[in-house]
Formats: structure tokens, sequence, C-alpha cells
């Protein structure tokens, strides 16, 4: 299984989730943003969190128009899988790979602490190594958090089933609570919370290893 | 040519920076505002000489990169 991971200028949990990825089985390619082509063989897209380029304009926004997210969004396109934390769901939602987006945090404040989470769908390969329901927490680091979207596009995502994670105690404001969402086809997931900064034993627990492990193991070839 | 183009949040989108501001505003005894939104103002230098054109290709630029139309809209001034 080939995970490639975007480097943007300005990323900073690119070489954690390049870890979380190895530790799970991975292969994993580091990815510059000014490359225009992903590895031929790449199962899953990774884009880290971070502060890409600055968050000059609007947070992903410049990200989202580089070279290699046209190769990300051609890849997504072909029904590949791509996981995108943090500025990576920011990214995401810029790109229009996902609906939605990531405004200023209700309290206009830096919100960095562990967030309790539950697990709404298991329907996707990131999340069926969890139980329905399952409580988490993941550390979440961000100014920008606050997701917004419509309210028809809100009841089509509750109505399908896309709402990956909910926060138990809603820290930026998001609507509906949510934490993170799933695209159409399921295999897009864009979360704010960090699961690759709960991956190893020395983090305090291992709940996000969960996510890694049971999607490189779905996409390993049979 | 010259173009201005202003980026505001649409309405009905909270503005947590523009109920700060009206909040500083009213510390420093500013009564009487019923509501401040912030956004941000882009100025483009264009080689461009054809007022049309130009309004044609800022609009573009406001569609694909300036503004998030899911939350923002836009204005244009060229001249």
């Amino acid at each position: 299984m080939h995970a490639a991971v975007i480097v943007f200028p300005g990323s900073n949990c690119d070489r954690d989730l390049r870890v979380a990825f190895e530790d799970a089985g991975a292969r994993v390619s580091m990815v510059w943003h000014k490359d225009t082509d992903l590895p031929a063989d790449v199962d899953v897209v990774g884009i880290p969190g971070g502060f890409s380029f600055g968050d000059y304009l609007r947070c992903g926004a410049i990200a989202a128009n580089s070279p290699i997210c046209q190769a990300v969004v051609a890849h997504a396109g072909r029904g590949g899988y791509v996981l995108g934390i943090c500025n990576g769901f920011q990214v995401l939602t810029e790109t229009g790979l996902l609906p939605g987006v990531l405004l200023r945090n209700a309290g206009l404040k830096y919100v960095c602490k562990p967030a309790r989470l539950t697990v709404e769908t298991t329907d996707s390969v990131f999340t069926r190594g969890y139980e329905a329901g399952a409580e988490v927490t993941f550390p979440i680091a961000h100014h920008d958090g606050n997701y917004f979207a419509d309210e028809a596009t809100l009841d089509r995502l509750d109505a399908e089933d896309r709402v990956a994670f909910r926060y138990c105690d809603n820290p930026n404001g998001a609507a509906r609570d949510i934490a993170g969402i799933l695209s159409e086809n399921r295999r897009v997931l864009g979360m704010m919370p960090h699961p690759e900064r709960m991956a190893d034993p020395i983090h305090g627990n291992t709940e996000g290893r969960v996510l890694f492990d049971t999607l490189v193991s779905a996409l390993q070839p049979a | 040519m010259k173009a201005r183009v202003q980026v505001m949040l649409k309405a009905g989108v909270l503005d947590p920076q523009g109920e700060a501001v009206r909040h500083a505003l009213r510390q420093l005894g500013f009564d009487g505002i019923e509501g401040v939104r912030q956004g941000k103002v882009v100025e483009l230098d264009l080689a461009e000489t054809d007022k049309a054109k130009a309004e044609a290709a800022v609009t573009e630029m406001c569609e694909k990169l300036l503004a998030n139309t899911v939350i923002e809209s836009y204005s244009i001034e060229v001249s």
C-alpha cells in the first residue's frame, strides 16, 4: 500500500503523518507541492496539517491551486482515496472535493487541546475499525476549524451518513458539531482533529492508530 | 489598468471578527453600532488596457481564487 504525503511550504504535520502511515505498514512518498504528478501506483494521498502558504488569502486557498492539487483532484476523480487533516481539511474544501468551508473559530482564539469526538459512521475505510458511536480523543490545534455549510448541504451530509466525527464539546462553533466529513463516494475524508498525534504509545493513547491500520489494511492488495 | 476587488462574507455567514470589532468599538464608547462586517480588499495592476476584458479576467480570478463563493461575495471596480 503506497501513501503519498503532500508537502507545502508551511506544512508542519507532514512527517507525523508519514510516521503514522509507515507504522501502519504503508510505503510513503513525500511529494512536493510543485510536482505535477503523484507516484503512479499511489493508493491514498495524505494532506497534512500546518499553515500552507502562511494561511494567506484564506486557509488552504493557495495550496488548493498548487500544481500537485490538480493531480490530487484527478486522483480523487478516479476513485482514489484522500485523507486531509486540519489544514488538509481546509485544502480539501477549497479544492471542492469536500463541501463547505472552515471559518474562523467562533471564539476567535486558536484552540490547542485534546478534543473528545464520537465516531459517527463506520461506513468508510477510515472509520470501520471503530465501534459505531465510539468516543475517541484526538488533539485539535487550529484557528479556523468552524465548519460551515448551508442548511441543505448539512441536511444532505446527515442524510447520507457522511459525518465521520462530531465533537462532544464543540470547541469552535462548527455547524452541527462537525469535526470531519466524507465525500459522496466515502473515499475522501477531511477532519480537523489529528489522529496522527494519537497513534503511538508515546502520545498517551493510540486511538488514532486504528484509523491508519484500518485504512492501510483495507487498501493492501489481496 | 487597476482593479480593486472587495471580498465580503455573505449575509447570513457569521463574522466573528466583525463582531469582535463591534464589541471593541462599544467599549470605546461608540454607541449605536448595529453591525460590523469585516472583509478584504485586493488591488491589482493589470497590463490589460480594455476595460471589458479586464473585468472578465478579474471575475475569473475571483471565481477561481480570490473569493470562496461558498461563503464570500465579491465586487470589482476597474479603472
